[in-house]
């Protein structure tokens, strides 16, 4: 009895030992730094969790914010022989030697969050947020709103970033379009919360009349809030301002949910588990029918937002 | 030398000409263009809180970091002849600490605040004595040595943190960045004339401005004279270090948060900016920290007065270029002496007048 247990957990103990072995993915990630924002930070951690040993991968990973640094590494992680490599790369240009590199090294590579600027051919897929989409979902539930007018106060990211372009575009073309649409204010905060609470501050100190606050990301929304409440200027739900931000903190999910805030457009950093299944239907012998995948995102109204959308799409802390 | 003492306040004046002119130039361009730019008014904020509101109040709380840094950068420049570049760093270092602090506690009390405060001062003199260690002991170009915290500092605050935008909600926090209850003044302002009133009563009561000056002025000739020029530039890193921390409270407490990257991007340029304003030789030596201090206002006022022109904040940077390259060349020696002969030669030519 003693030997057949003994034989059967040595057995065991091969047979997990040999799974654990054989059925590793090596999958060389290259990305930005998580100090770069809470959406990178967010999308760091999808990544770490979907692409860990549990679920039989053996990741490496490489941030920088520099492109020279990010293909060097790449070229290192295809000489190491890794089976997948998966890339946001910090520019879109520069990438077609190393990633035909890959190719010829049999390496399929993965895009994803932003697209490089190259031959299709050249990566198996693609999953990346349309920063446009993003845009257009906020003008589309602004104009939805009815308002008889729209004076605007539109604070941009850093300008000539994929986000700044895509959530202006749309906002500008409808300003354009319409009259009742007026863009009052327009600068740029680079994604600082306290320069968007000094252009807050200038517009109302200079007695801009406006009703609608058009924030580029969470944290400049948070800045020119702070403006409108040491002026005494209501805003949210049952306010005179409306507030509109982007990416999905869950601290800004919590204003919206509170009515301080109107509307948060998503801005979804987990691909991973996309790009997961894709590796595991190729691992199957099967091919990909989609060549770029555009991440599903939404858009979150004060209105209709619940506890559970804050607990499923909000990213960092409270 | 009996004239010089005689004319002290007329040479503090002269000194503070440039600053005094551009804010100003600044004031009228203003009052022509909006005659109510400058006008102060009341408010009741979204606690229901009667507060002061208006531009002038804008200019004034907005520059607080700024001139609190420029005070920290003024002694700096004399002391050692070179600029600390990585102040926005430091203070960004000083207030990643204050935040650590403050979220590793329970609940964020009065005391916790004052372990925080106490905390991030101490972070900031550290960065500085990390500076003026490779300044004076290893003689290093002021502007080199701080070339390292400039380029680490920022990665430093988010190890100490983690998390992109850490963030601290409590009403004293709020207080310190915004209003204290009751008080319809900024609290910004108050923390800019507590610690001038330090620098001020340390003047007063010690010799380290002469001291300073003598280091910045002759090296060799200080040491003669007993004063350790090392020590006494370790001193103003140091200084310049607490400064930090201070501008890093204000800021991290105006909107409760910390933004790693941004946290006061590029004020090092607007700190040495306002020195240079100030009159100040940037080559060290004698100094006017009150010419630094007008300088930061002028530098905030310019910014504000573009803001509320509505010029594309990516345009600022091109205009206040125009302005800074105008009031550095005024305030330039060159200009000075032709200033002076003009005037010499307007008083020959008068005397003439009187003799004819």
């Amino acid at each position: 009895m003693k030997k057949l247990l003994a034989v059967i957990l040595c057995l065991g103990l091969m047979l997990t030992a040999s799974i654990a072995l054989a059925d590793n993915i090596t999958v060389g990630i290259i990305n930005n730094p998580p100090s770069e924002s809470g959406y990178r930070e967010a999308n760091v951690k999808d990544f770490e969790t979907v692409f860990s040993a549990e679920n039989g991968y053996t990741a490496k990973a490489f941030y920088s914010l520099k492109n020279d640094e990010q293909l060097a590494q790449a070229s290192q992680f295809i000489t190491d022989g890794v089976d997948y490599l998966l890339v946001s790369a910090a520019e879109t240009t520069g990438w077609d030697a190393v990633l035909t590199a890959a190719q010829e090294a049999g390496i399929p590579v993965f895009l994803f969050d932003r697209m490089i600027d190259c031959d299709e051919a050249l990566y198996e897929a693609a999953v990346v947020s349309d920063m446009r989409n993003q845009g257009i979902g906020a003008v589309e539930w602004l104009k939805a709103q009815g308002l008889e007018a729209y004076n605007i106060i539109h604070i941009q990211g850093a300008m000539g970033s994929d986000a700044q372009i895509g959530r202006t575009e749309p906002l500008k073309e409808q300003a354009d379009a319409d009259d009742a649409w007026k863009i009052v204010v327009q600068q740029t905060a680079t994604w600082d919360e306290a320069e968007a609470k000094n252009i807050t501050e200038a517009a109302i100190n200079s007695g801009e009349a406006f009703n609608v606050i058009y924030a580029e990301n969470d944290g400049m929304a948070r800045g020119a809030v702070a403006a409108l409440d040491e002026h005494g200027i209501t805003h949210g739900v049952n306010g005179d301002v409306i507030i509109i931000g982007f990416d999905c903190n869950r601290w800004a999910l919590r204003q919206v949910i509170l009515g301080n805030w109107n509307y948060d457009g998503q801005c979804s950093p987990f691909q991973a588990q996309v790009i997961s299944d894709m590796i595991q239907k190729l691992q199957a012998g099967e091919t990909l029918e989609t060549k770029i995948v555009i991440s599903n995102e939404r858009g979150f109204d004060a209105k209709t937002i619940t506890e559970e959308d804050i607990a499923t799409y909000g990213l960092g802390e409270e | 030398m009996k004239k010089q003492t005689g004319s002290g306040f007329g040479n503090a004046l002269r000194q503070l000409t440039v600053p005094l002119v551009a804010i100003a130039i600044l004031i009228v361009f203003n009052l022509i263009r909006d005659p109510a730019f400058f006008s102060v008014t009341t408010t009741v904020n979204n606690t229901g809180r009667t507060v002061l509101a208006g531009n002038l109040i804008s200019i004034i709380n907005g520059a607080s970091e700024l001139a609190i840094l420029a005070m920290g950068m003024t002694l700096v420049t004399a002391a050692s002849g070179g600029q600390d570049i990585a102040v926005g760093a430091t203070a960004a270092v000083c207030g990643s600490v204050f935040v650590k602090v403050l979220s590793s506690g329970a609940s964020i009390t009065g005391l916790s605040i004052l372990i925080a405060v106490v905390a991030c001062i101490a972070a900031g003199m550290l960065c500085g004595l990390f500076n003026g260690t490779l300044v004076s002991v290893f003689k290093i170009q002021p502007m080199i040595a701080t070339l390292i915290l400039f380029t680490c500092g920022r990665s430093i605050a988010y190890w100490i943190n983690g998390g992109a935008t850490p963030t601290v909600s409590s009403p004293i926090v709020t207080a310190i960045g915004s209003f204290i209850p009751g008080v319809p003044v900024p609290t910004p302002i108050f923390i800019v004339i507590f610690v001038g009133l330090c620098f001020g009563l340390l003047f007063r009561f010690t010799s380290i401005r002469l001291y300073m000056q003598s280091v910045g002025i002759n090296q060799r000739a200080a040491r003669l004279n007993g004063i350790n020029p090392v020590v006494i530039k370790m001193l103003a890193f140091v200084l310049l270090g607490v400064c930090c921390a201070f501008s890093g409270v204000i800021s991290v407490s105006r909107l409760s948060l910390i933004n790693h990257e941004t946290i006061l991007l590029e004020i090092e340029m607007d700190a040495i900016l306002a020195v240079a304003i100030g009159g100040n030789s940037l080559g060290g030596g004698k100094f006017r920290m009150a010419g630094s201090v007008l300088g930061a206002y002028a530098i905030q006022a310019l910014t504000t007065t573009l803001y509320a022109m509505k010029v594309p904040s990516t345009d600022i940077k091109a205009y206040k270029a125009v302005v800074i390259i105008l009031l550095v060349v005024l305030g330039s020696p060159v200009v000075k002496k032709a200033f002076a002969n003009l005037k010499l030669k307007w008083a020959q030519r008068s005397a003439k007048g009187a003799e004819a």
